[in-house]
């Protein structure tokens, strides 16, 4: 299996002990689209085979964590479970749902879009249009509850993080640093600079499912005016989902 | 319906099961028991799964009474002074408290977390499957929040009642060094470094909390940086940020994060660690996984040997203070 072979030697991720309870698979040190589909097509093989030990699993860019009690599964019988997802059959094509996110991007909720525009050469129009015109791929979690990290931000939109972070920017944010860009779930400390804002709810601990986004599923934003912003954002309050998922 | 009614709550009480699995892939952390040990033993003295949920008393202590009916409960809290009614308690026992009878779990000796958990549970709704708390995103029962005077926390109904008995274990504490595995990103430090922080004294700082023990000691020099791209963060993880001095990542860790991870803290460690006081000294030793997995299985408390050193708490009452268990 000459196919299969390749694959294997393509893919020879380096697995670093975090404990005794928890390893990281790493696929390489850096952001690169290549590296975060390895990671989310093994975060995906091993949701499809089930395994007792393993307890959760949190993709990065880069790397893929598997926590796991190894007094049910040992950290050799772990690894051979992991070469055996990576080596095996590629699961059914891992491609998550398309949502289309409203997202405002009138200047009374897009602080920074005159910085971002003057610091990357653009004007405001084109910064809106470059961001509102990709297809983003969410990636990870993390920081904090419903912080969605995605990839798919145009290189064009490339700045450092702001010299000062704010102390708390609103939930639904959309903002944007050092190449990435985040959907802010909940309110939080940011250094990054704000786009624009979604009315809808990543996260709402109330709601079931709490998260309306996993890792692996893709996003459009779908602009929206202030006024349009406002009754979306009444409706999301009210716990109504206004996001909407692609057929 | 029972209750137990909060007199007194020092910072930091909060509710805690063994954690809430499965969300840290959407950036939730577990949360859980600083210690998961003596989490487990309260459990076990009130007659609960060891994954139920306790009160976690934090450093300034908490003091209770049951509302509309005894309320059994276990508790373990080595370290602190116990007091029923003003009179002096041993720091683990199972004992049925009467309505009008007000307990306190007050800062004692040593240690900073104890736990009280009610027999038969709490009547709380789960949040996302789990009764933990999480102080920094609000996630958890009876609001999310740390605990405060005045608040009764509904309790579901419990076996009948039984004899009260206490644990009295004369063994201090275990000794020795804090042992971790290193990785994942110890190549970030140069083997010299390495060898300089197992050789090292450092104190538990002043700047503590439930999310990270920052610790005063010698900076660690980074062999090639201090930014890593983000990757997923284990409890315990020992993170070396821009300034060198290293933190231990505890219950209330972020899920992911940038700065290197020199090692881990062994999960049959991490309570010692984290029932050390700010100022209090310590070393670390490297392990391996097997000797880590080794531990862990030692450590895991037993209730039929638990039950076999209970004494009833009559036996123990009158006990000088020489005499009296820890």
């Amino acid at each position: 299996m000459a196919d299969r072979a390749l694959r294997a030697r393509m893919i020879a991720p380096r697995y670093l002990d975090a404990g005794e309870c928890a390893l990281t698979v790493e696929f390489g040190a850096a952001i690169d689209a290549g590296l975060t589909a390895r990671v989310l097509a093994l975060d995906a093989a091993l949701a499809a085979r089930p395994c007792a030990g393993i307890v959760e699993t949190v993709p990065t860019y880069r790397s893929l964590m598997v926590h796991y009690d190894p007094l049910i599964l040992p950290r050799a019988g772990l690894v051979a479970h992991l070469e055996a997802a990576l080596e095996g059959p590629a699961p059914a094509p891992a491609e998550g749902s398309l949502w289309h996110l409203p997202a405002c991007y009138d200047p009374a909720v897009a602080t920074d879009l005159a910085h971002v525009a003057a610091a990357t050469a653009l004007s405001p129009g084109q910064v809106v249009a470059a961001h509102a015109g990709a297809t983003y791929t969410v990636v990870m979690f993390g920081f904090a509850p419903g912080w969605a990290y995605l990839a798919g931000l145009p290189p064009g939109l490339t700045l450092p993080r702001r010299a000062s972070p704010r102390d708390r920017i609103p939930g639904g944010s959309l903002i944007v640093a050092a190449g990435q860009a985040i959907v802010a779930g909940l309110p939080m400390p940011s250094g990054w600079h704000i786009l624009g804002r979604t009315p809808e709810r990543l996260f709402s601990p109330s709601r079931s499912p709490a998260f309306l986004l996993a890792p692996g599923d893709r996003i459009r934003f779908d602009p929206v005016d202030a006024a349009a912003f406002a009754g979306l954002e009444a409706r999301a309050a009210a716990g109504e989902p206004v996001a909407r998922k692609a057929a | 319906m029972t209750g137990l009614r909060l007199l007194h709550a020092g910072p930091a009480c909060t509710v805690q099961d063994a954690g809430r699995p499965g969300y840290l892939r959407f950036g939730v952390t577990p949360a859980g028991p600083m210690d998961w040990i003596a989490h487990q033993m309260a459990n076990i003295l009130a007659g609960n799964p060891v994954e139920g949920a306790a009160i976690e008393i934090g450093p300034g202590g908490l003091a209770l009474a049951a509302e509309g009916g005894p309320v059994r409960i276990g508790l373990s809290a080595r370290g602190f002074r116990v007091r029923r009614d003003g009179s002096d308690l041993p720091a683990r026992v199972a004992l049925t408290l009467q309505p009008g009878a007000r307990l306190e779990i007050a800062p004692g000796h040593a240690a900073l977390w104890a736990y009280l958990s009610p027999s038969g549970g709490f009547d709380a709704a789960p949040v996302m499957g789990s009764l933990a708390t999480h102080l920094r995103s609000g996630i958890g029962p009876f609001g999310g929040g740390a605990l405060a005077p005045g608040q009764v926390l509904a309790l579901r109904p419990a076996a009948g009642e039984a004899e009260d008995w206490a644990l009295l274990d004369p063994a201090p504490p275990t000794a020795g060094p804090i042992r971790f595995i290193p990785g994942p990103q110890d190549d970030y430090f140069s083997p010299e470094t390495l060898a300089g922080f197992a050789a090292a004294d450092y104190t538990v700082g002043p700047r503590s909390d439930r999310m990270a023990y920052r610790l005063i000691g010698p900076a660690l020099a980074h062999a090639r940086g201090h930014d890593i791209v983000s990757d997923g963060i284990a409890l315990g993880a020992i993170q070396v940020p821009g300034d060198g001095l290293p933190l231990v990542l505890m219950a209330d860790r972020q899920p992911t994060g940038g700065y290197p991870k020199l090692g881990t803290v062994i999960r049959a460690d991490l309570p010692r660690l984290a029932q050390m006081r700010p100022g209090q000294p310590l070393r670390f030793a490297p392990a391996t996984v097997e000797e880590a997995v080794r531990a862990l299985r030692a450590a895991i408390p037993s209730a039929a040997a638990l039950r076999a050193r209970g004494r009833p708490l009559r036996s123990v009452r009158g006990l000088g203070p020489a005499a009296r268990p820890v």
